[in-house]
């Protein structure tokens, strides 16, 4: 699983980041019991189902659900393809438009979906049994799916964005627990960095980072109810001030304009930094890191709060359905999609690879509640914030990661810098908002 | 090609298509006449004229028309469909298709209302300048050192073009890496004779730079094989009179070399202008248009303008046909410039 936004802008860097991880051999689980159908062998049908999670890391254990799936319903033939996370969107938005090509099924990013809907790309759940048992899901994730009163998808995985943290580091500096507002982390990040060699905090110079800064004053991009562009709110203002300050002050390291993300990991992993901003996907590449002593030194936390809430963006993927499939597949489709996100099967996946469930229920099962690093991410959930799902949300990270750059590398003005923000979004964006 | 050939031979009787002006009278035309006697030369340009019309008129107009339009991802189509899993279809009337706006679109990316047009455009033409100097001087210079005999020619010509092999975005990362801040082999190497390391990527020009001299190490080989080619045809009189003459290295490189190249130069420094123009993996890969899209050119700003989240064709196109329009007056200016100094091209 994988942060939208960090592929989104510097999608080949975050590919190269991605293959550093391996799986670890998880215990397998005997939770084959998908849903109940009433003679699931007499589905018969062939299905293409476009996996965009990591193929090396992610992928088999996907595949092992599919032969899960196949002891139930062995008519139901599972064309397994892995398209890589940072060209999928482009290439299921071309196949869907040539209306050939496409897959039956697709696992979307969350912001994806209002896209793909709104240009007719999927079909609607309505009134299927997907559509049904909607109260079980997590409300953020399950928000992802709906465009204009209509559900386009099942969430699939989620994520957030926490601190993470490096426990030898915070010993060795004395501090016992992780620190819960921003200026707790300017106290902090400055003890670790007087106490030890390692420097305190790294901020990624990106949009979706700075989102838990916007969140934490309160702020949003945009008011959808409102139809208003509200980036350059005072909150906001307030907010990325904060984040400038971290970094002005010395308490964060000066990002670099190129490739911070890369950067902040790397100096994570080999404890040159003591906490980041960052989510749940990077937890395997950190456990194998050589340097870093194991998942047992990974602190995790939710992220702090600013001066109403603390908040993060939820992020995340969704099962679509391509709406050119024939009709005559719905029923195995349905079948496949409803056994992929049973509860059962999240917890397979939570176990094996360590993703997050979107189903309530999932998180009752032992093999969930037990896990150390699941339980440690679930009150970051409980921080999650919704983002503006609508269909140009794609181009609302474009003009925040220069916004980002331009305040915590260049020092430049953050009235300023999102004023130029809001304009863009006015202009190229959203042009019937108000300002 | 064909025409000009027959054009040029003096052997051959001149054809009907050149028409003298005193038979431009006859009224049964020329057009006529010539497509009686060259029906075959017609016949056979006619496969490249309907090749040509389909790979490159069809979409260069094509093109031209959807820049006048607002036509995007989401507005191409006429009614909108919302199809339900296992039952039915409903679909409705797109209450904004796309439709056509005029010269909108360029107004739009003129003034700056949408992207940033004009910092782009003077960002591309530094970059597309200082990258077509430094790739001709240093190619003249390798072609010079390498048109002589010395011991393993071969291997330094294969060396030297190594470079030209690698593909673009593989150059673009290993410089990127190169650059990088903290780890990058430049930075280290500052550190440890104690000065302090760049910043690259957090300045415009730093930013710049480090695209440059990727773009360089890429381009140098193309410019050093076609200059050596082109001194290789040097008849080797020519230094021998200049020898016989007295004139010293310096001078034969100045007045036998240099003009010898002339030809070949041209067409070169225009196909390397056109090509740094629309150097799209460099700085795409390398900088990434950073720090905050302030190294960002032509075609990589239109590319984000345009490709990221819903599509917006029409800028996309606009893009196009302000970019072409911009080489096409330079190539005309260029060639005119040529023409008027006596160079046949």
């Amino acid at each position: 699983m994988l942060p939208s936004r960090r592929l989104f802008t510097k999608g080949i860097v975050g590919l190269a980041a991605l293959a550093l991880t391996l799986t670890g051999c998880g215990s397998d689980d005997g939770g084959d019991e998908g849903e109940k159908k009433t003679d699931p062998k007499s589905l018969k049908a062939e299905l293409t189902w476009w996996d965009t999670s990591d193929p090396k890391n992610e992928g088999p254990a996907f595949q092992e659900l599919i032969k899960k799936f196949n002891a139930q319903h062995p008519n139901v033939k599972i064309d397994y393809q892995s398209v890589p996370f940072a060209e999928a969107q482009n290439k299921f938005k071309t196949a869907a438009e040539a209306k050939s090509g496409a897959p039956d099924i697709l696992r979307a990013e969350v912001a994806w979906v209002p896209e793909f809907a709104s240009l007719g790309y999927l079909y609607a759940l309505e009134g299927t049994d997907l559509a049904k048992d909607q109260a079980d899901f997590l409300p953020t994730p399950m928000s992802s799916t709906m465009f204009d009163g209509k559900t386009y998808g099942v969430p699939q995985v989620t994520d957030s964005l926490g601190m993470l943290y490096n426990k030898a580091l915070f010993e060795k500096a004395g501090i016992s627990e992780a620190p819960k507002s921003w200026a707790e982390v300017k106290t902090t990040a400055k003890a670790i960095k007087d106490k030890t060699d390692a420097d305190g905090l790294f901020i990624n110079a990106g949009g979706y980072f700075l989102l838990p800064f916007i969140y934490g004053e309160g702020g949003d991009l945009v008011d959808v109810d409102a139809k208003k562009i509200i980036v350059n709110s005072d909150q906001n203002v307030a907010g990325v001030k904060i984040a400038q300050d971290l970094v002005k002050s010395g308490a964060a390291m000066k990002p670099p304009a190129n490739d911070a993300y890369g950067t902040m990991m790397t100096l994570f992993k080999e404890q040159k930094v003591a906490m980041i901003i960052n989510g749940p996907w990077e937890v395997n590449n950190i456990r194998n890191a050589p340097k870093f002593g194991g998942v047992e030194n990974l602190g995790i936390a939710p992220v702090p709060a600013g001066s109403a809430k603390a908040g993060a963006p939820v992020g995340g993927h969704d099962y679509v359905v391509w709406s050119g499939m024939p009709d005559a597949k719905a029923d195995a489709a349905v079948a496949f999609i409803g056994f992929m996100s049973s509860a059962e099967s999240q917890a397979f996946l939570a176990e094996e690879l360590g993703l997050l469930p979107t189903r309530k229920s999932a998180y009752d099962l032992d093999g969930v509640k037990s896990n150390p690093i699941i339980s440690a991410f679930k009150p970051v959930l409980d921080s999650a914030v919704a983002r503006p799902w609508i269909p140009e949300a794609g181009k609302f990270f474009g003009p925040l990661d220069k916004m980002a750059t331009e305040v915590l590398v260049q020092s430049k003005d953050v009235k300023k810098s999102l004023d130029t923000c809001a304009k863009q979004y006015k202009s190229e964006v959203v042009p019937n908002y108000s300002a | 090609m064909a025409t000009n050939l027959t054009e040029r031979d003096p052997r051959r009787p001149t054809g009907g298509r050149r028409g003298s002006p005193r038979r431009s009278s006859d009224r049964p035309g020329w057009l006529r006449r010539s497509f009686d006697r060259h029906w075959y030369a017609w016949a056979m340009v006619l496969p490249v004229v309907a090749v040509l019309g389909v790979l490159v008129f069809y979409p260069l107009l094509r093109g031209m028309w959807i820049s006048l339009t607002n036509l995007n991802e989401s507005n191409q189509r006429t009614e909108i469909c919302v199809r339900t899993l296992g039952g039915g279809e409903e679909c409705r009337p797109n209450p904004d298709a796309w439709e056509f706006v005029g010269l909108d679109n360029y107004t739009r990316i003129l003034t700056g209302e949408v992207g940033e047009f004009w910092q782009w455009f003077w960002v591309t033409l530094i970059w597309t300048v200082v990258c077509v100097v430094f790739h001709y001087g240093i190619g003249l210079g390798l072609a010079t050192l390498l048109n002589r005999q010395l011991r393993g020619r071969t291997i330094y010509r294969v060396l030297l073009i190594l470079p030209w092999a690698v593909p673009a975005f593989v150059v673009a990362f290993a410089w990127r890496f190169l650059f990088n801040e903290r780890f990058g082999v430049f930075n280290v190497v500052l550190e440890t004779f104690g000065f302090e390391p760049v910043e690259w990527f957090a300045d415009r020009w730093t930013s710049l730079f480090t695209a440059i001299v990727a773009n360089i190490w890429l381009g140098v080989p193309f410019m050093m094989v076609a200059l050596l080619g082109g001194m290789q045809a040097i008849p080797s009189e020519l230094y021998e009179a200049a020898e016989m003459d007295g004139a010293s290295g310096r001078q034969r490189f100045w007045n036998v070399t240099l003009p010898g190249l002339r030809p070949v130069s041209m067409t070169v420094i225009l196909l390397g202008t056109i090509w740094t123009f629309n150097m799209f993996p460099i700085i795409y890969l390398v900088t990434g248009g950073q720090p905050a899209g302030q190294t960002e050119i032509l075609v990589t700003g239109a590319y984000r303008a345009a490709f990221e989240g819903l599509r917006n064709y029409s800028l996309a196109a606009t893009y196009g046909v302000i970019i072409l329009s911009i080489l096409l007056v330079f190539a005309v200016t260029y060639r005119r410039a040529l023409r008027k100094q006596g160079e046949v091209w």
